[in-house]
């Protein structure tokens, strides 16, 4: 006990300043985080940030604890901060914070290399993997997915059994996945689209779940697990995102969703329907005490970094049009206060 | 009356044997299936054991060579030391990349256009140029002239070169195109491509470059996290053993801390990492990902363990030795720690070490208080970001590029050897220092 106050006696004067960043969040902005981190620590002479992959919603949790050295500087997102999380920053005194967005990434559905192509529409990825779908062809009202197959929720695709391996809810891949393939796949119906008129609550209730009997695989934020899984089962589709694709094309191969691949060119063009952008936040207060941040934010948003011609560009990264790109660079030199009145306009 | 008992007898005794050994087959027959599960029991076992082994091993072997390329260097003293100082200082602010594409250049003369450059300049990884500047810095008379050199290649090389199979793969199955395929194997022809030492898996920290990435930081790290958990788990845990095995007197207090200790034995060690989350984060504001949290929280998570072989091990010393230590007039503390302790000690060292290994293969309570992070710098004190060896294989088997699937597998092997050589030990001290009574 001896040693473990002299311990605690003898870091609390180091606990008061840290000369380290320390950055939390989304495990799809990790890859690219790291990269960033590693080349700052090399050139810079400020130290190699720490980060650790939590999740978005996990980043944004403890981003929002506070202000102080304990909590994190920077936290990654897959996805834009919600208003609930900037009202819980507010709250804990992180008033002040700078969105920087990175670029775009595709969400890939892909199954194993053995396994013939598919073709999905956004309606098939609907109804094959919603928990409740249309029990009349308008859509106005609902049935607990009866579909098992393939071929049951469009007779183009094969006679094979539904299995989708995906991301678990906390991941910032599948409330991208749950908002722009499902959501959007349940809109194609005319009475769910009025149904977002008239409840909202239960249209976002009823169009954004997945279905909890089987054929939706929760495989954890493990990536790499997902591509091991199609390669051992051919009738498993798998969701994650593009960077992993690039990297496993050995032995996975895309599906056309909406006639489209995801490939570079249509991810970055918006034709490829499943892309989102990717995000980090900044801890304003802290850019002043923690020596580097500004300097980390200067390198994440460079041309060199995340331009077309960017160093994140092979490793999967989709890059931003120049001028919006020009713009968060702006936005990070200046460390522009990030305005919460964007969110509810949407 | 006599004879027709003892016929009877006789008929009863023939009629037992001959049900005697009818049951004796019958006996013999289960001892043997008995044996026969227990055979299979093992067999299963160890067949399991060695294909995980195996496995690991072949996986992991590849991890420990790297692929060098040769290049013709030429150390231009324009790239180098532009001004003409000829102070090694100086030369740190050189782009030695420049130097790796002229290289480069030289050697395929035909490559012309950017975007082909660009397919040709990824060969070299880039720990390549802080190796040059290394050479220059230290060798001055260099500058100016021109020499072969291996240079480290990058991941993706070093995947084709171990690979051979992949060059038979279609061009979109393959990590490089055809045309660096076709530059791969003219480097080959040239005999300028080679295996050598991978060193920096044993003398770096993460990366995000597989080539560069290596184990000696989460092994620093796990190295602080145990000498925190040890310097904090043993004296306390010795001390309470020994005080609840026999000083403290029994009655229901005792009881239910002894019942309280034995089921936080049994508490899952994620438990833990949330309690050191609460306390030594929240309330005492201790760093994030720093080894003397991590320490801290496995401590709390081996304690239990220790003291219970504390305990064990102090039951085990016969009393007839605390009574002899008493009745020449020692006091109890007096036959505790000049008699009982020592004789003890082997079952207590050994209990320790398990308890060691177990904190050494842990990894889920560290990811509460952040020891799950990507760590590039080395840790050299308990208060710098660190992370330990399981974490770092969890950390590496989650990363998308092809060439952390060995790093993972050798990684393994590195924590496998630690574990081993851990419980050697504490066979080694058992087997050495056991009393029998």
């Amino acid at each position: 006990m001896l040693v473990a106050a002299a311990l605690t006696i003898g870091l609390s004067s180091q606990v008061s300043s840290r000369d380290q960043i320390k950055i939390v969040g989304s495990s799809t902005v990790y890859p690219f985080a790291t990269v960033v981190a590693e080349r700052f620590g090399k050139t810079s002479g400020f130290k190699t940030p720490v980060i650790e992959s939590t999740g978005s919603g996990g980043g944004l949790k403890l981003f929002c604890a506070g202000l102080g050295t304990e909590h994190p500087d920077i936290t990654n997102a897959s996805r834009r901060i919600k208003m609930k999380e900037v009202k819980k920053c507010t709250k804990n005194g992180v008033t002040d914070i700078t969105e920087i967005k990175v670029g775009f990434d595709g969400i890939a559905m892909a199954n194993a290399k053995s396994a013939p192509m598919l073709e999905l529409t956004l309606k098939d990825v609907y109804l094959a993997l919603a928990k409740d779908v249309p029990a009349d062809p308008e859509g106005n009202t609902v049935k607990p997915n009866p579909y098992k197959m393939w071929n049951e929720v469009n007779p183009a695709l094969p006679a094979k059994p539904i299995v989708v391996i995906g991301p678990p809810p906390t991941s910032g891949t599948r409330d991208a996945f749950n908002e722009l393939a499902i959501e959007r796949g349940c809109k194609k119906f005319p009475g769910r689209k009025a149904l977002k008129k008239s409840n909202k609550k239960l249209y976002k209730k009823q169009c954004r779940s997945v279905r909890e009997d089987g054929p939706f695989v929760e495989a954890g934020e493990n990536d790499n697990l997902i591509i091991e899984k199609l390669v051992a089962d051919p009738n498993a589709l798998g969701v994650f995102g593009y960077s992993f694709l690039d990297q496993n094309r050995d032995k996975v191969k895309a599906a056309k969703v909406d006639g489209v691949f995801p490939e570079f060119e249509a991810i970055s063009s918006g034709k490829y329907p499943v892309s989102r952008s990717l995000f980090f936040y900044v801890k304003n207060a802290h850019a002043s005490v923690i020596p580097g941040v500004k300097e980390y934010v200067r390198e994440f948003t460079a041309s060199k970094a995340i331009g077309n011609d960017g160093y994140l560009v092979p490793k999967g990264l989709i890059p931003l049009p120049e001028g919006e790109r020009a713009k968060f660079e702006k936005d990070g030199k200046s460390l522009a206060k990030f305005d919460a009145k964007v969110l509810q306009k949407k | 009356m006599h004879l027709k008992l003892s016929k009877n007898t006789e008929k009863d005794m023939s009629k037992n044997t001959e049900l005697i050994s009818k049951s004796l087959e019958k006996r013999h027959r289960s001892e043997k299936r008995f044996r026969f599960f227990g055979i299979l029991g093992i067999g299963t076992a160890v067949i399991f054991l060695i294909t995980i082994l195996s496995s690991i091993f072949v996986e992991g072997k590849g991890a420990f060579k790297s692929t060098f390329i040769q290049l013709e260097i030429n150390f231009d003293q324009e790239i180098i030391d532009p001004n003409k100082t000829n102070n090694p200082e100086e030369f740190k602010f050189a782009n030695y990349k420049l130097l790796i594409n002229d290289a480069l250049k030289n050697y395929f003369p035909e490559v012309k256009d950017r975007k082909t450059f660009r397919d040709l300049s990824v060969f070299i990884s880039s720990a390549a140029e802080q190796n040059l500047m290394k050479l220059a810095m230290e060798n001055i008379e260099i500058i100016g002239e021109s020499k072969k050199i291996w240079l480290l290649a990058s991941s993706t090389i070093d995947v084709i070169h171990k690979n051979p199979q992949m060059e038979n793969f279609l061009e979109e199955d393959r990590l490089i195109n055809n045309i660096q395929m076709s530059w791969f194997n003219a480097l080959k022809k040239n005999g300028d491509i080679k295996f050598g030492l991978n060193t920096n898996f044993l003398s770096n920290a993460d990366s995000t470059e597989p080539e560069q990435a290596g184990i000696l930081g989460s092994m620093l790290g796990s190295f602080f996290t145990l000498l925190v958990t040890l310097l904090l788990c043993f004296p306390v845990a010795v001390a309470s053993g020994v005080f609840l095995e026999e000083l403290a007197p029994k009655n229901k207090f005792t009881d239910f801390i002894e019942i309280n200790i034995n089921n936080l034995a049994a508490v899952p060690s994620i438990i833990f990492g949330l309690l050191g989350l609460a306390i030594f984060l929240n309330v005492m504001h201790l760093p994030r990902s720093a080894p003397i949290v991590g320490g801290m929280v496995l401590a709390l998570m081996t304690l239990p363990t220790i003291i219970i072989s504390t305990r064990a091990s102090l039951k085990a010393v016969p009393p007839s030795i605390r009574e002899a230590a008493i009745g020449l007039g020692a006091t109890k503390f007096q036959a505790v720690t000049h008699h009982v302790i020592p004789q003890s000690m082997p079952g207590i060292l050994t209990g320790t070490i398990i308890g060691m290994s177990q904190a050494l293969g842990e990894s889920a309570p560290l990811l509460m208080i952040g020891m799950v992070a990507f760590i590039v710098d080395i840790p050299g004190s308990l208060t710098d970001s660190a992370t330990v060896l399981p974490v770092q294989i969890y950390l590496w088997k989650s990363t998308a590029a092809r060439g952390f699937v060995e790093l993972t597998a050798a990684g393994i092997m590195v924590l496998l050897t630690f574990l081993v050589i851990m419980n050697s030990v504490a066979v080694f001290v058992r087997q050495k220092f056991e009393k029998k009574w």
